[in-house]
């Protein structure tokens, strides 16, 4: 008992580490990579034809002014460079102080906190995440146990066959299609926007039709595994029907793994919302990270995006993997 | 060998004649516009029809393979390459370099998200092919090393590996002519899983604009135009046929991996 106690506090030291590391890695990455852009973010924004004033005071706003790094490597007048040491106080310090307090920094282009503009846009990305997996768990449950005790039917190779199309079909692929269909010919869905409550449907179906092809193969060979377990021919022997042997006892055994990937899909929706939300133009994060960050080269907002959908990536996973092992004790220790 | 597995070897065999073939095969100039010529559906002189601009969508779906088929060669070429040397001199010898690559690198790249990585690399560093072919190696070469240093760490226990080191042959002989050999297999399926997983990226980052800048033909910059309502509405055939090419190409290097992995594998091949 004190061992396994042992165990599982040093296996939740050891994922808080991980997590420092991570983080760190991850603040690292965007306050050192807007160092590589090519030319001089305040030109990128201003333009050519600002003054010099212009340009000095947009490059103290924004902390441009300050040394890059610890050290850097500037060239001297005869054009060559040299290690210069810039101690403590730097960009790299400046951006971990202001995150410290929930700082993000201003955007580029229109001077509002990094964190307002995150804030307002994150609740449409979360929503629309949410409702991809619940289209994704509504098609896959059905599809996967019909196929599964139809085994080697035509209704199986037809459910496989949607599936693999799921998996296939990127997102930017199927994302148009189904504007075409249902906004285009049908008329029945706006093609783009977040007005109406209808305006989720294609989106979250975009985003959650692979989720749904893996869920449904999962769903499929689980239930194939667990149909020829001891306790299922018990329940026929006392005379349940199929119906309840498939949905109050099949079901309830083959959806543990189907759990698991379920959270850990959850991270990986978020990322993929960055290409549906551009399809669609819903208004989360990634349109913010695209459109107003990459395209309009607003890079403190680049790094604010970037930032914050690794974090959630990263803290949804951390969190699927501590459920799932308070779940099931049989892999607690490890 | 299953039926899957030989479908996915013939599409990526016609692929790569179609990529190899191109100035041949490709019976427009890819960049000629014509307006006068424009949303024209398919027909026998337009196979695939033609785009908002009046280019021949054949020829650009054609020119794309090339595109698809480059990304995805060099990026599983090196990040194989790269990880599989760190992957190697991690599992045999441990050491720093193992506490590095397997401690921190495995750790930290594998929790986070690749396309982001791959998305926030390119938004710095600006839209490009060969920036887009560095960014995901970058995030490529990782899946190859743990692949591998898990692979080592198996071979190096078996009685042969002990009898070469017995006989005593140096540790770079005993790496590259015992060890390698038997940790290759695993590597191709790898690599083929790898390969769709590279066009996937290279299209999705065209599409976002990060990829292989406009008049270049990539599947994914031909979605991303052909999304356009007004042009969604005049000519879905400039969605349908580059989303049909990567669809299955990437379903087809699917079919390979997967074949290759049970028949290399003999206790999934016996379900």
């Amino acid at each position: 008992m004190r061992t396994t106690v042992r165990y599982r506090i040093f296996g939740i030291v050891r994922r808080l580490l991980i997590l420092l590391l991570v983080v760190w890695t991850v603040v690292s990455l965007v306050t050192l990579l807007i160092e590589l852009v090519p030319g001089d973010p305040a030109v990128a924004v201003l333009g050519e034809q600002a003054t010099p004033e212009q340009f000095a005071q947009f490059r103290e706003k924004h902390g441009l002014d300050r040394p890059p790094f610890f050290f850097s490597f500037p060239r001297d007048n005869n054009g060559e460079r040299h290690f210069v040491w810039h101690g403590v106080d730097n960009r790299y310090t400046d951006y971990w102080r202001s995150l410290l307090r929930g700082d993000m920094g201003l955007s580029f282009r229109n001077d509002r906190p990094v964190i307002s503009l995150i804030l307002e846009r994150y609740p449409a990305t979360i929503e629309l995440a949410i409702f991809a997996m619940a289209i994704a768990i509504i098609l896959a449950i059905p599809l996967g146990v019909i196929a599964g005790t139809n085994r080697g039917t035509i209704v199986d190779n037809v459910a496989s066959v949607i599936a693999l199309l799921g998996i296939s079909l990127p997102s930017f692929v199927i994302g148009p299609m189904l504007v075409y269909v249902f906004a285009v010919k049908l008329g029945w869905l706006a093609p783009s926007g977040r007005f109406d409550w209808s305006d989720i449907i294609l989106p979250a179906f975009t985003l959650g039709a692979a989720l749904s092809a893996i869920l449904t193969r999962m769903v499929r060979s689980s239930v194939i595994e667990e149909l020829s377990e001891d306790y299922v021919r018990t329940a026929r022997a006392k005379g349940l029907s199929e119906r309840q042997v498939v949905y109050k006892h099949v079901l309830k055994n083959g959806l543990i793994p189907v759990v698991t990937i379920l959270g850990l899909q959850l991270g990986v929706l978020l990322a993929g919302a960055i290409i549906t939300e551009k399809i669609f133009g819903w208004p989360g994060l990634g349109l913010l990270l695209v459109e107003d960050g990459i395209g309009k080269r607003d890079y403190r907002v680049v790094q604010g995006c970037v930032l914050v959908i690794s974090m959630t990536y990263i803290i949804a996973n951390l969190l699927t993997d501590m459920a799932y092992r308070w779940l099931d004790p049989r892999i607690r220790v490890g | 060998m299953n039926r899957l597995t030989i479908i996915g070897l013939v599409i990526i065999a016609v692929l790569v004649f179609v990529a190899l073939f191109a100035p041949w095969i490709a019976p427009y100039d890819v960049g000629a516009t014509n307006l006068a010529m424009r949303y024209l559906p398919p027909s026998s002189e337009h196979w695939f029809g033609t785009d908002s601009t009046g280019r021949d969508i054949f020829s650009r779906v054609v020119y794309g393979a090339r595109i698809s088929l480059q990304v995805g060669i060099v990026v599983v070429v090196v990040s194989a390459f790269i990880g599989t040397i760190l992957g190697a001199i991690a599992g045999y010898y441990g050491g720093w370099v193992d506490r590095v690559v397997s401690g921190y690198v495995f750790n930290v790249f594998l929790a986070f998200p690749g396309l982001l990585l791959a998305i926030a690399m390119v938004a710095f560093l600006g839209a490009g092919l060969n920036k887009l072919i560095l960014a995901l190696c970058i995030i490529g070469w990782v899946g190859y090393a743990r692949l591998i240093r898990g692979q080592v760490l198996k071979v190096r226990e078996y009685d042969f590996v002990q009898a070469a080191r017995a006989l005593g042959a140096s540790d770079r002989r005993i790496l590259l002519l015992h060890i390698l050999p038997n940790a290759i297999q695993p590597l191709i399926v790898q690599a083929s899983l790898g390969m769709a997983g590279a066009v996937l990226s290279e299209a999705a980052l065209s599409f976002l604009g990060l990829g292989v800048p406009p008049p270049a033909p990539s599947w994914g910059t031909m979605i991303e135009e052909a999304r356009d309502l007004s042009t969604l509405q005049a000519a879905p055939h400039a969605l349908i046929f580059p989303g049909i090419a990567i669809a299955l190409t990437v379903l087809a290097f699917n079919f390979i991996g997967d074949g290759l992995r049970e028949y290399l594998d003999p206790r999934q091949r016996a379900r």
